[in-house]
């Protein structure tokens, strides 16, 4: 079986290209770690013999051995338990999360044993958890989720979430190095359809550090995961109604960059946040507060948000679409508050 | 097995030490000395100390709140325990954490939370990184009858029967889960059957002799090291004092109390080594001076010692 790197390799040379998908960057991020770090090992369902239920961890049973990727049984609260034992105990685990949705399932062993570790015995927690989250894919209530902003309101863990293929790769090596539990959720709409060229050599993001993709001059647009794209494409169309979008990307959640937002808003004096997750609670209401505490008399108009509505995430590809804010709904949000 | 006097005199000092620092902490508790809550493991020390006996360096030991004494033989100094429960800052946790939640990673002791057993996949973790590491270690972790009704328990034996792990669960079955008697938690008559459905070994002993308990858990401790795979032992005891020290305990009847009294795992243990010639009546009154002493000093090292600064609060929340 040829390996994702093998296989992003052969790709460059025929094409002599360096793209890789927001997949492969993440692959070979795990891979590359692996390869550097004796202490670091993968475990989750699937991963193994099947190489993951979206193949990210294809080949890597045959390279790295049954100690290093461990199919594990279906248990999440057992297997993220004992990924924190083994991290308790001189190892740096990299937990997969088939969906983002089954997270829940092990949530007491994140928020109460891993979380709360370092504060009371000052012992590092060097575990990952990555997991694909979010919707688009017609997959259902739960198979769909963004549970960032769950993570976000617990002391201890970090909560990364990038939009790129190359803050994919360089943001999940900095977890692996990170010696806190860092969530890591993956855009599964982005595996396979953003690519990117990506460096041959070894780099990092750090984590909460935000990335403005695009400089603008009349509003501060914040976002994150795969609203990024929506966010951009609605910024290509605003240029021509003669409307500049700062757009940045937030890539952590937690600990939220706050102030490359504000520097942003006080350029701008506008400021909107898009996010995929739904509206009450989610990070959009933590970057609004935030803005309005440090940039109100900065600030020219309301904190517009774009988000999901407060409901679970539905099947039926009319109600999806209906459910995801969309690239119409940025540019109409993104005009009103223009013109306020 | 045979069990030499050393051992022998290790587990009565340590079983003692365990009562006498707990019988402290309730009078403190009751004068209102210390802001921490108590859970006491009165009439469960054979359990805990043979446990902790059975383990070597390198080992890790999880508990739970009612276990702090099995920490005693894996070298946590008393003055730890007693400055926990003052919240002070010379505590493990520097005042962060309550009771009996410390631990010291040196000595191979886990901090435990209060959910329960959430440190039996922990634990199985920790196996799981001794046999990755080819390290010739062990994990072993308490549970009390009432959470092996959780899913936490069934995924940590699974996993450790799946992967073969050397690791120890041990249940101290005392009866109660808080005021919940065991004919409402479960089905069956005794838990360690329920390591028949892990493919797993699983053993009912007596948790009221220490010997018993401290030969057996060496035997799985051994074949765990050994690369033969973890083992469920279930340790039948009473809990003789309440839940916490605010629960007066009134569901249970006074019979029942007195029937285990008869079986106090100190009295009957100290009876023995007398009666066999390990124990002297002199050597007895060396012990409890040695140990009044050393709950005096730790007593005295937690009123002295400052409490954490409030400029403080925020701190080491990350690494």
């Amino acid at each position: 079986m040829s390996t994702v790197k093998e296989k992003v390799n052969a790709t460059n040379k025929e094409a002599q290209l360096k793209q890789s998908s927001y997949l492969e960057a993440i692959s070979l991020a795990l891979w590359e770690e692996l390869e550097r770090d004796d202490r670091v090992f993968l475990i989750g369902e699937d991963i193994g013999v099947y190489g993951g239920a979206f193949k990210v961890t294809e080949g890597f049973l045959d390279h790295f051995g049954e100690d290093r990727i461990i199919d594990a049984p279906l248990e999440e609260t057992g297997f993220i338990g004992a990924a924190i034992g083994a991290a308790l105990t001189g190892l740096r685990p990299v937990v997969e999360i088939q969906y983002a949705d089954f997270i829940s399932c092990g949530w007491d062993q994140i928020v109460n044993v891993a979380a709360k570790m370092h504060y009371r015995s000052f012992e590092p927690v060097p575990i990952v958890i990555r997991s694909p989250s979010g919707a688009g894919l017609r997959a259902g209530p739960f198979h769909s989720q963004s549970p960032e902003a769950w993570f976000s309101h617990v002391p201890g863990l970090k909560v990364v979430v990038p939009g790129t293929p190359y803050d994919a790769k360089g943001l999940l090596k900095s977890a692996i190095r990170d010696d806190n539990p860092v969530i890591f959720f993956e855009h599964k709409y982005l595996y396979r359809r953003l690519k990117e060229d990506l460096p041959d050599e070894d780099y990092t993001i750090p984590i909460g550090k935000a990335d403005v993709k695009r400089f603008g001059e009349d509003i501060s647009l914040i976002t994150y995961g795969a609203m990024l794209q929506k966010s951009l494409e609605a910024a290509d169309r605003l240029i021509s109604e003669g409307i500049s979008m700062e757009i940045i990307d937030l890539r952590t959640i937690y600990p939220l960059d706050i102030e490359t937002i504000i520097d942003s808003v006080k350029k701008t004096s506008k400021a909107m946040i898009v996010h995929e997750d739904i509206r009450t609670l989610g990070i959009g209401s933590e970057v609004a507060a935030n803005i309005a505490d440090a940039a109100f008399e900065y600030l020219d108009g309301p904190i517009k948000r774009v988000t999901a509505p407060d409901i679970p995430v539905p099947f039926s590809p009319i109600l999806e679409d209906a459910f995801l804010p969309q690239t119409d709904d940025i540019v109409h949000a993104a005009t009103e508050l223009f013109n306020y | 097995m045979r069990v030499n006097k050393k051992i022998k005199i290790e587990l009565y000092y340590y079983m003692r030490l365990g009562r006498a620092i707990e019988e402290r902490l309730e009078s403190l508790y009751r004068q209102g000395r210390m802001p921490s809550a108590i859970y006491l493991g009165r009439g469960q020390e054979a359990i805990t100390v043979g446990a902790a006996m059975a383990l070597e360096d390198g080992d890790t030991i999880a508990t739970t709140h009612r276990d702090v004494i099995a920490m005693l033989p894996r070298g946590m100094d008393p003055k730890m325990i007693f400055a926990q429960h003052y919240g002070k800052v010379t505590s493990p946790t520097k005042g962060r954490g309550e009771a009996t939640y410390l631990g010291d990673m040196s000595k191979g002791i886990f901090t435990t939370v209060s959910m329960l057993p959430d440190f039996y996949p922990v634990s199985a973790g920790a196996a799981l990184s001794f046999k990755l590491q080819k390290m010739p270690n062990v994990a072993l972790a308490f549970s009390g009858d009432g959470a092996t009704s959780r899913g936490d328990f069934h995924e940590a034996l699974n996993f450790a029967s799946v992967l073969q792990l050397p690791a120890v669960f041990v249940v101290e079955n005392n009866h109660f889960a808080y005021s919940t008697p065991n004919s409402k938690e479960m089905k069956v008559d005794q838990i360690s059957t329920r390591a028949i459905a892990y493919d797993m070994e699983g053993s009912t002993i007596d948790g009221n002799d220490v010997l018993t308990v401290y030969e057996n858990i060496k035997k799985a401790v051994d074949k765990a090291r050994g690369g033969k795979g973890p083992t469920l032992i279930e340790a039948v005891t009473m809990r003789m004092k309440g839940h916490s020290g605010h629960d007066p305990m009134n569901y249970v009847p006074e019979e029942l109390l007195e029937k285990w009294r008869k079986k106090d795992p100190i009295d009957n243990y100290q009876r023995r080594l007398k009666k066999e010639g390990t124990l002297t009546k002199e050597e007895i009154v060396r012990v409890s001076e040695e140990i009044e002493k050393t709950v005096e000093d730790a007593v005295a090292f937690a009123e002295e010692s400052p409490f954490p600064r409030e400029e403080d609060l925020v701190l080491d929340v990350y690494r």
